[in-house]
């Protein structure tokens, strides 16, 4: 049997419990695969010899009869996740050579139920970008192509790397990570599937830190019932994240019954935004009717401060990575810049900080430090933080209402290309994340389902918002979507 | 309000970032640029709103006050860029 990477999470456990697999065989046809898919950049540090180790070792377990669903499964880890031994970048310079001593929480949930590394996945820097464009590793690259027109395309971002390897089948999912958008965006400008859970439902121990009210880990896979089965092997109590939620988590996968009758989605009339592209708008009624045919009752609802979550998250994200990346000083770990004879440690901090962190991640780390500063931390950041609580009200009150899910595009745009954004201001490039940042603001479920491809033949996601702690319900009513949509297209290979 | 280039010479002082000073035109544009979208938050009315401190009404949890972790100096020292006998060296801070 060939092309093995092809398979989804769900039908190479089926046929790795049956025995007419091994994890072994998956495996190094993902390899093989990461071996000729070098120009997509999504891999970054291949770890083959330790995946072969894994595969090997869940093969045996495969025979003991007692492997979890996840057991074999070939992954591809975002570069932000620590992984022992192995790389931990943040696609940064100034984390240049760094092996972290011990694992992320999540990777560590990931291996106990048997799963396999493959490598170490491209990102934007410190996952601060939309694009992937701001990696010190160099771009990745979009499977997908706009018809015959070989313009590279941007996988989106900040989780670019995760949603090309899974688009491009180069593993059978990845991890992702998203604080304003970094998985959802992704999974939508690659037709893949991409779940952001509820804030506290994976540990974020050793994944490393953006902005920590905000930071979130999830898969990205491809397809609803995948998602479920990755994220419930990723999420658990922890007891080293103190934000991490006490609570059990329920088996997600037996929740996706695809039957919505009766549940109530909500249809924000503010995310209808000027300029709004009528692809979109078209994709966003055809998923309503979809909902609608399958037995949900569709309301039309409001969001007041949809407008100002942008601004709110252009504050609270830059102040809290400002803090975070304090620690990146050149003492313990990574890049440390040469110095003059006469250079003391403010000149070593400077100048380390300089080479180390790229554009984009300096520019934000000074605009937290500014809204933080003496002076104006009450004009920004506390504001901001009001109006944050404002923002999760709004969600409050429509669930209140008795809504359970909330159906909005998730990008304004299909895939743009890479380099097209270069000369635009930053804030055209925070624009990407206009529907998906509300989510993280309020803490919320999110997911983003492909739905249907745009004129050019690009894919195009629709995102489902869900109450706190309901993902099961969030999943089961993405499943529903998945397969009224039957969204089947892959990208033709090029690579 | 408008960022000068010494605003953002301060701002790069406090962040500990090195920009060389035919840089900072530009970087005080980009930042006058952010802070102007920003600015629309202005336009909120937060009256009596209470600022965001958790996204969960969760406790925090609380453990036993005793050592769990420790005697781990050379794993510490693995990544540092200089370490010298058990220490990270860094240049003279003290004259």
């Amino acid at each position: 049997m060939s092309d093995l990477n092809t398979l989804t999470i769900a039908d190479a456990r089926d046929k790795l419990r049956a025995g007419d697999i091994t994890s072994v065989d998956l495996t190094k046809d993902c390899l093989e695969q990461i071996e000729a898919a070098g120009v997509l950049g999504a891999f970054v540090h291949n770890t083959p010899d330790l995946a072969l180790q894994q595969a090997e070792a869940a093969d045996q377990r495969q025979k003991s009869g007692d492997a979890p669903a996840m057991c074999g499964i070939p992954l591809g880890i975002k570069d932000l996740y620590c992984t022992k031994g192995v790389p931990t970048q943040a696609a940064s310079r100034i984390l240049e050579g760094f092996r972290p001593e011990y694992e992320s929480t999540v990777t560590a949930n990931l291996f106990a139920a048997g799963s396999v590394m493959l490598g170490k996945l491209n990102m934007d820097e410190f996952a601060m970008g939309s694009s992937n464009e701001t990696s010190v590793y160099g771009n990745a690259v979009n499977p997908w192509r706009r018809g015959n027109d070989d313009a590279a395309l941007t996988p989106g971002g900040s989780s670019g790397g995760s949603a090309a390897a899974v688009s491009a089948d180069l593993c059978l999912a990845a991890t992702g990570t998203d604080t304003g958008g970094s998985i959802r965006q992704p999974a939508a400008f690659t037709g893949t599937t991409g779940i952001k859970p509820t804030y506290g439902r994976c540990s974020r121990w050793g994944i490393v830190a953006f902005a920590s009210s905000l930071d979130q880990a999830g898969p990205i896979t491809k397809s609803v019932r995948d998602a479920a089965i990755m994220l419930e092997a990723m999420c658990g109590h922890d007891p080293k994240d103190s934000t991490s939620a006490d609570l059990p988590v329920p088996d997600f996968e037996a929740m996706l019954s695809g039957d919505i009758k009766g549940k109530i989605i909500g249809i924000p009339a503010e995310y209808r935004m000027d300029g709004m592209p009528d692809e979109i708008e078209k994709l966003w009624s055809q998923g309503t009717e979809m909902l609608k045919d399958a037995g949900a009752v569709i309301r039309d609802i409001s969001l007041p401060h949809f407008k100002y979550a942008l601004p709110a998250y252009y504050v609270i994200a830059p102040a809290e990575a400002s803090s975070n990346l304090a620690r990146y000083d050149g003492v313990r770990y990574g890049h440390r810049a040469g110095l003059e004879a006469g250079d003391g440690i403010t000149e070593m901090y400077e100048k380390t900080r300089a080479e180390g962190f790229g554009a984009e991640v300096q520019r934000r780390v000074m605009i937290g430090t500014y809204v933080l500063s003496a002076g104006f931390y009450d004009a920004y950041y506390n504001r901001a933080r009001k109006v944050r609580s404002l923002i999760k009200r709004d969600f409050e009150d429509v669930f209140a209402a008795g809504v359970d899910a909330i159906l909005t595009p998730a990008t304004p745009s299909a895939a743009f290309g890479l380099g097209e954004m270069t000369d635009a201001d930053p804030v055209q490039m925070f624009l990407n994340d206009v529907f998906t940042v509300t989510v993280n603001l309020a803490g919320l479920p999110g997911i983003s389902v492909p739905t249907g491809l745009d004129r050019q033949g690009l894919p195009l996601g629709l995102q489902l918002i869900g109450r706190p702690w309901e993902e099961g319900d969030l999943l089961n009513c993405a499943y529903a979507l998945e397969q009224a949509a039957g969204f089947v297209a892959k990208p033709g290979k090029w690579w | 309000m408008s960022i000068t280039t010494d605003t953002a010479a301060r701002v790069a002082k406090l962040a500990r970032i090195r920009v060389d000073d035919d840089a900072l035109p530009a970087l005080a544009e980009d930042f006058n640029k952010i802070l102007g979208f920003i600015d629309q938050l202005a336009e909120v009315d937060i009256e009596g709103v209470e600022p965001m401190v958790s996204v969960t009404p969760m406790r925090l949890k609380r453990r036993a006050d005793e050592v769990t972790d420790g005697n781990q100096q050379e794993k510490v020292l693995s990544n540092a860029p200089d370490a010298r006998e058990g220490f990270f060296a860094v240049p003279k801070v003290v004259e």
